[in-house]
């Protein structure tokens, strides 16, 4: 019988394949940005912020700061589990995680959507 | 139970001074530090682009700040350590879909994943911050 805890990874795939699918999405805006920041080489602010004013930049870097945040849960779950072994100290650590990242999202919208 | 008492036979070895990790080893602990080191620096970064994009003000205080030496040399870090979660990422997705896996290509693909991180490290350094 799996001895399932509720610290513990849920034993699924859906967090395996959401980590390499975030990743994956992180990879090609990575690939993206550089291409935009080499073919723009913007030296101002009206170039910087006209870079992120257009909106496929705005909905491409959310969809990567959303991945980022997903895919930090994951990765910072795992060292948790890892290292943080008292099961009270491993889940205050893991809610503190969620709520930081959950807050960055909130934070990523606005600094997006209110530049 | 077969199983656990296998488990608990097997010898075991957590000593950290002792252990001689091979490059494979090493990458993936870097993997490990460099995403950690990523998330606890979040705030910061996120502060960052919100004072490059916010108005011309604070993306005069955003240049101020990251045009301090040191730094640059902290983000010249932050570059390679993102580059380095980004390649060994790659390598890890390969080895996800079974290329790769036999001891050889396996150390073969860490060492150019170093190479290669540290490579776009320069460049990129280069370009974005001088």
């Amino acid at each position: 019988m799996v001895n399932r805890i509720v610290v513990g990874a849920h034993y699924g795939l859906k967090d395996w394949v959401i980590q390499r699918a975030t990743a994956i999405i992180m990879a090609l805006y990575t690939v993206l940005f550089l291409a935009v920041i080499g073919a723009v080489a913007p030296a101002t602010f009206e170039a910087w912020h006209g870079i992120f004013a257009n909106g496929f930049m705005k909905f491409a870097t959310f969809l990567f700061f959303v991945s980022l945040f997903y895919h930090a849960w994951i990765g910072v779950r795992d060292i948790w589990m890892d290292y943080a072994k008292p099961d009270g100290l491993r889940l205050v650590l893991m809610i503190a995680t969620a709520a930081v990242l959950v807050g960055y999202t909130g934070w990523a919208v606005q600094i997006l959507w209110r530049m | 139970m077969a199983e656990l008492a296998i488990k608990k036979k097997r010898p075991k070895n957590l000593d950290i001074m002792s252990i001689r990790l091979p490059l494979p080893g090493i990458l993936s602990i870097i993997h490990r530090i460099s995403g950690a080191v990523i998330f606890l620096l979040l705030p910061v970064l996120l502060w960052l682009l919100q004072s490059s994009l916010a108005s011309p003000e604070t993306f005069a205080v955003f240049k101020s700040v990251i045009g301090n030496p040191l730094v640059k040399v902290i983000l010249f870090g932050l570059i390679w350590l993102y580059m380095h979660h980004f390649c060994a990422g790659i390598r890890y997705l390969l080895l996800d879909l079974h290329k790769g896996i036999d001891l050889e290509s396996a150390r073969l693909s860490s060492k150019i994943v170093f190479a290669v991180s540290i490579a776009l490290t320069l460049i990129i350094g280069a370009k974005v911050l001088w």
